[in-house]
């Protein structure tokens, strides 16, 4: 139905404040692109300079090919799902949902007929002459969902939608926003600070941080090839261990032998700008008796604490270059205290340069 | 009496005034209140349904007498003659023009710039609020000079404008609107607008409704403050027919005793407390929850 293009869109606050210092990204149709960054990183804002509600200090922002920076919420055709649902207390939730449709002058009927037919797909049919107050937290999120659904917008803008809700609620709501979306077929811009959410509902992913861009693309790109440590420490839980690595003082700087902050060498080649290097908790293993394998990294390491979640297990572990957490598959046999070789397959390791750019 | 209760769900503590010898000694106090409060009132009704005679020689009968019928129609229709013979009919009229004009002008107006200051971005807004903050400490009392003068200039004296005007302007009223609009949440705003609901229809379908029960306590303080006005109407209204109740019970009372017509005095006492009471108990409900709950 429609693209969101932004180009170099920037948001200066009168204070002098910059909150998003140049962000270029281009969703194409019905795609689901989310946001997600630490709190401040200038996410929220792009969406609502998205939705109209906040001002484009400069660049543009374009829905279905057409500028819209002078255009208002009311007429860029979007639908917004808020943090806090914001739903209209005084009205049953009818009214709520039918209330954008009056506004833009729909026929009474083809209210009726939207309204009840989104309930029907909400299964909020029989809740329609409630008010918001007499709802479960739930419940009021698929009002909120409903309320934008109804209009048939352009695109979806959701503002943290489930971070009211509890986690298995949260984990039930991701997976029918995700369907509905897929259903609807509507271009959605979704923003978090959740991972999890991220990851699994987005088509593009854009992992935004200080009011810049980290890195954009498929989540399991982005999973797989993280651009900067940032990138690599946000996502993934537990995040990508990060160890700082450097060349020996009295040696030549482009040496392809590093060593660890504690001086024990790393035993195999790393790339001359690396200063960090890092690997997955599930793609480290616990060295087993008697094996030997060659072109992995070897890592001694004290085992500080278990923490077994059921199907699988971390290891948290002081290694020769800082805290590791390693995963292992079913029961733990460490128990804290223990001493053990953590092995990473040389094709899973990470190298980052001293800026935190990946190498 | 009801026997008091006792809660007996396995509780053995006592709540204040759940023994038998508190909720008697409360209610004692409650009562000796209510007859304090009461028998002037109650005393003015017995007056009023007396003859002139029976008022001016004591003692005074303490239960009433047979001249309600005529006594009340007298004053409703005839008049005193000390205020020419006005009917308390016309000072009714007069006075509950002038109290729902100063209740619901005050209520829109101050509603109205709450809004403005609270939901709008413009030059000077905080000023404005300062402005408006610091009237509260200039009473109708203090530019009542300069007021009457405005008013004789626009030829306002002796009509419901110049009784009502001056005392529309409230600065309580807009700081209390300001407080609770700012409760409103923005993302509340934020979806209005994004549902396509302009500044208009933001304030009529979702800052009123939601202000209802704000706006009901409101009137019934207002009214009571419209009715009970004296010092602006004494100044603004010179013929008698354009006065309130409250100014014309004054007028009707001479130093000279034989000169009063006591028995109209008191019936146009008793109807000038009626409507405000008919005011808090009609509108009691909305009161109480104006001022405990917020709805949100």
């Amino acid at each position: 139905m429609a693209t969101v293009d932004l180009k170099d869109v920037r948001k200066v606050y009168p204070g002098g404040v910059e909150a998003v210092k140049g962000v270029s990204i281009a969703i194409p149709d019905k795609e689901l692109c989310v946001l997600v960054g630490p709190s401040g990183c200038g996410k929220s804002t792009l969406l609502r300079m998205i939705a109209g509600l906040e001002t484009i200090s400069s660049g543009t922002c374009a829905i279905d090919g057409k500028v819209v920076n002078a255009v208002g919420p009311t007429e860029r055709d979007i639908a917004m799902v808020f943090q806090n649902y914001a739903l209209y207390p005084h009205m049953k939730v009818y009214d709520n949902m039918a209330y954008g449709l009056r506004n833009r002058g729909t026929p009474k009927d083809e209210i009726d007929s939207r309204v009840r037919s989104t309930a029907k797909v909400l299964e909020l049919s029989h809740l329609l002459d409630r008010r918001p107050r007499e709802l479960s937290g739930g419940q009021r999120q698929r009002v909120a969902m409903g309320r934008a659904i109804v209009r048939n917008p352009k695109v979806f803008l959701f503002d943290e939608p489930l971070s009211n809700l509890d986690a298995k609620l949260r984990g039930q709501m991701r997976v029918e926003i995700k369907n509905l979306q897929r259903s609807l077929g509507v271009t959605s811009v979704y923003v978090t600070h959740d991972q999890l959410e991220a990851m699994t509902l987005a088509d593009i992913l854009v992992v935004m941080n200080a009011g810049l861009v980290e890195q954009m693309g498929a989540p399991l790109d982005i999973y797989e090839k993280p651009a900067s440590t940032f990138v690599a420490s946000f996502i993934g839980a537990p995040p990508m261990n990060l160890l700082a690595i450097a060349a020996k003082p009295d040696s030549q700087a482009d040496t392809l032998e590093k060593f660890f902050a504690n001086g024990a060498g790393l035993g195999i080649a790393a790339p001359v700008l690396a200063a960090t290097l890092g690997f997955r908790p599930e793609d480290a293993d616990v060295l087993g008796e008697g094996e030997k394998p060659s072109g992995s990294l070897k890592l001694p390491a004290t085992v500080e604490a278990v923490e077994p979640v059921g199907a699988e297990s971390f290891l948290y572990c002081a290694a020769a270059g800082g805290r590791i957490v390693v995963r292992v598959a079913g029961r733990a046999v460490a128990k804290p205290g223990d001493s053990l070789e953590v092995l990473v397959p040389a094709g899973k390791l990470h190298w980052f340069d001293s800026t935190g750019k990946r190498v | 009496m009801a026997e008091p209760k006792v809660s007996g769900s396995g509780h053995d503590k006592l709540m204040i005034g759940q023994s038998a010898t508190s909720v008697y000694v409360a209610h004692a106090i409650l009562i000796l209140g209510l007859v304090i409060v009461a028998f002037p009132i109650y005393y003015t009704f017995v007056a009023s349904t007396q003859t002139l005679q029976t008022i001016l020689r004591p003692p005074l009968p303490l239960t009433p007498g047979g001249e309600f019928w005529n006594n009340y129609t007298e004053a409703l229709f005839g008049g005193a003659g000390r205020i020419g013979g006005v009917g308390a009919g016309t000072l009714l009229l007069n006075t509950t023009i002038m109290a729902l004009g100063i209740a619901v002008g005050k209520i829109m107006i101050s509603i109205l710039s709450a809004y403005a200051i609270v939901f709008f971005r413009f030059p000077f807004r905080m000023a404005i609020f300062w402005l408006i903050f610091i009237t509260l400490m200039l009473p109708v009392e203090v530019r009542i000079l300069p007021t009457y003068k405005v008013m004789v200039d626009l030829g306002l004296i002796d009509t419901y404008a110049g009784l009502i005007i001056p005392l529309i302007a409230s600065a309580t009223a807009t700081l209390l609107f300001r407080q609770f609009f700012m409760t409103i949440p923005g993302e509340l705003v934020e979806a209005a607008r994004v549902d396509g609901a302009g500044p208009w229809r933001f304030f009529f379908d979702i800052l009123l409704p939601l202000s209802r029960t704000n706006i009901a306590a409101l009137f019934v303080i207002l009214f009571i403050y419209g009715w009970t006005q004296y010092l602006w109407p004494l100044l603004v209204t010179n013929r008698n027919d354009m006065t309130t109740i409250v100014i014309a019970l004054k007028k009707m009372v001479s130093f000279a005793d034989a000169d009063t017509q006591w028995h109209l005095v008191m019936v146009t006492a008793i109807l000038a407390i009626v409507p405000p009471i008919l005011v808090v108990v009609l509108m009691q409900r909305w009161f109480v929850r104006g001022l405990v709950d917020t709805e949100k």
